[in-house]
């Protein structure tokens, strides 16, 4: 076990956590410059999971960190990509331009359903921000003269001071520098008295005001921010999928940016990007993984003869290619990430590592918990 | 110029009269006492003063402010800082995060200064930092600075939150049941170290406390409540020979 030998209280304002840690990041870093290079064919996948990142690191402002719920962030992305497309494409303002402009307008949308927010607690606040989400899709699908309405709207490719971003690779790298910015950004946030602000409002919000949190002050900032971050991942989206529609927007994105939040774990910013990767990369495994299982378990029962084989191949590949398994699948592993690891992805993560650095010492109990994360509403 | 005085203060929740005229001074540098039965509004004279109610009457003034109308975020500012019966502290956090909330209304740094994190809110991070370190020193709290909250025994959350009220640097301190859930080595601890609060940090405490022996060992004046009213007020020996308060709590 390696113990970080302080000597100085900056040493605890860092960014990270030793030299080491700074190694590691440096090192990943380096891999993800090198990465266009050894799976090309990944590449549209990669991009996607950055910017779900991002929308990762914004939710868990909100709800990880702030303890506000939302279900609204399917319509805050949508703000900010039709926002930034109209901005872009329609009044023909520079790209960085109308990302910011994006972002603003998606800020303002975040401090408009924030400030219900700061009347309304726990699951009710959810309930209001799905109501939100449900109104903006309808925003989305009525308002044609900004939004194309049904018919959608296309989307060209990025055009940076200048510099065509058409290339798979110029976009991966483009979406790789906005989900570093926004996790510099947030954990500058996180070090300070801001954070420090969201984080005392989540465990108890009477303590934070007799503290001299301004709750509604604190609590509209965490909405108008995670907004913001929403809007420019929404202005990166809109290249991404090349065409926006209404019901690209819909609840079911929300619900994704959540389980995002609670399989990576509640309460961290690395939760945000390992639920990112696992919410992106899942339906290429389970993609994969179609083709892949019943020609191998097809092989495997090959030993029995020709004939064995190629029944079980055709009995696993019917089940496998059904439709709505995918859906079925993400479900399942939601519930085993609830009832085996509360933490999420972060959390195993960190039980392995204790596990090697003290082993053979590791304690079982070191993690145990009593329930977690949300207090009730006491003392209200 | 009063410190800090509580003028006829009285609240109602629905038909009950929780506070009915309650009226008292505390001069800087006492240990002023509230005792009582339970439910005779200890605790409410507390959410009154940290302003979480709103009194239906009544006045509060605090170094020649009226502060009956000042929000509660405010009150920190002001320079009153509380502690809470049921230990309100922010649990998934460590002991250092915890006081350092209590340097929030001391933040001098701007939103955007801190997205970027400039120096200037790395310099007063630091100055944050030396303040809480020298509330965690003056606690004895050294050892539990990394630890999380949930890891920690009762007794040393009391003294945990004693301490993020500390790092507020407040005028007057609210301690509402400092000993509750102690054993009795830690009571007398506790009462040292109201003693040293008082005397080397000169900070006016205000508490409300149920364990006699330590409302005898450092209060200079005590108030006794009964049913929102006051029955006896004067030294810790006075309000306990006091024969309405002997009935308030033995009957009779």
């Amino acid at each position: 076990m390696r113990f970080v030998f302080k000597t100085s209280y900056a040493q605890d304002l860092g960014l990270f956590r030793d030299g080491v840690q700074r190694n590691a990041y440096i090192a990943l870093f380096l891999a993800l410059l090198v990465l266009p290079r050894l799976v090309p064919e990944y590449l549209g996948d990669l991009s996607l999971v950055f910017i779900y990142g991002l929308c990762g690191v914004s939710l868990m402002v909100l709800a990880g960190y702030t303890g506000l719920v939302s279900l609204g962030h399917s319509a805050f992305l949508g703000i900010g990509a039709y926002a930034h497309v109209y901005f872009a494409q329609d009044l023909g303002v520079p790209w960085v331009v109308a990302v910011a402009l994006a972002a603003a307008v998606t800020a303002a949308a975040g401090v408009l359903v924030g400030l219900p927010a700061l009347r309304m607690t726990g699951v009710y606040l959810t309930i209001a921000t799905l109501a939100f989400a449900l109104i903006i899709q309808e925003v989305f699908t009525r308002w044609d003269r900004v939004t194309g309405g049904l018919k959608g709207k296309p989307v060209q490719k990025a055009v940076v001071f200048g510099l065509p971003l058409g290339h798979e690779v110029s976009f991966y790298f483009l979406c790789l520098a906005f989900l570093i910015a926004g996790l510099w950004l947030t954990s500058n946030l996180l070090r300070s008295p801001t954070g420090r602000a969201w984080v005392a409002i989540r465990d108890s919000e009477v303590a934070a005001q007799s503290m001299g949190v301004n709750l509604a002050v604190y609590k509209t900032m965490a909405f108008a921010y995670s907004a913001g971050l929403m809007g420019v991942a929404g202005a990166l989206f809109a290249h991404k999928i090349g065409f926006l529609a209404p019901d690209i927007f819909s609840v079911l994105l929300s619900i994704q940016f959540l389980l995002m939040v609670a399989v990576g774990g509640l309460g961290s910013l690395h939760g945000a990007v390992y639920g990112a990767v696992f919410v992106a990369m899942l339906p290429v495994v389970i993609s994969q993984a179609r083709d892949a299982v019943p020609v191998w378990l097809g092989q495997v029962f090959a030993v029995f003869g020709r004939e064995a084989g190629r029944a079980v191949f055709s009995l696993v590949d019917r089940f496998v290619k059904q439709p709505g398994l995918e859906p079925g699948i993400f479900g399942l592993i939601l519930v085993l990430f609830i009832l085996f690891e509360p933490l999420g992805v972060y959390g195993r993560w960190r039980k392995i590592t204790l596990f090697f650095s003290t082993f053979p010492l590791y304690k079982h109990a070191t993690f145990k918990r009593q329930k977690s994360y949300m207090r009730s509403e006491r003392l209200r | 110029m009063t410190f800090f005085e509580a003028e006829r203060l009285a609240i109602n929740f629905g038909g009950i009269r929780a506070l009915d005229g309650v009226s008292f001074r505390v001069d800087p540098g006492q240990v002023f006492t509230i005792i009582g039965p339970n439910g005779a509004g200890k605790t409410t004279i507390f959410n009154l003063v940290s302003r979480i109610y709103d009194p239906s009457d009544g006045r509060l003034t605090f170094r020649g402010e009226d502060i009956t109308q000042v929000s509660p975020h405010e009150i920190p500012r002001r320079g009153i800082a509380r502690t809470f019966q049921n230990i309100e502290l922010f649990e998934h956090a460590t002991v250092l995060q915890n006081v350092l909330l209590g340097r929030h209304a001391h933040r001098r740094s701007r939103f955007v200064e801190e997205l970027l994190f400039l120096p200037r809110v790395r310099a007063l991070e630091l100055e944050h930092r030396e303040a809480a370190e020298k509330v965690i020193d003056f606690l004895d709290l050294q050892r539990y600075r990394d630890s999380l909250i949930v890891n920690l025994p009762y007794g040393v959350r009391k003294v945990v939150e004693m301490a993020r009220a500390l790092c507020a640097e407040p005028k007057l301190l609210l301690l509402d049941e400092p000993s509750s859930g102690l054993s009795v080595e830690e009571t007398e601890d506790m009462a040292f170290w109201i003693q040293d609060i008082r005397t080397l940090l000169g900070i006016t405490v205000l508490m409300v406390e149920h364990d006699m022996s330590l409302v005898s060992a450092v209060s200079d004046r005590v108030l006794a409540l009964n049913y929102g009213r006051a029955i006896a007020l004067g030294t810790a020996r006075e309000v306990q020979e006091h024969p309405d308060v002997i009935k308030a709590y033995l009957g009779g």
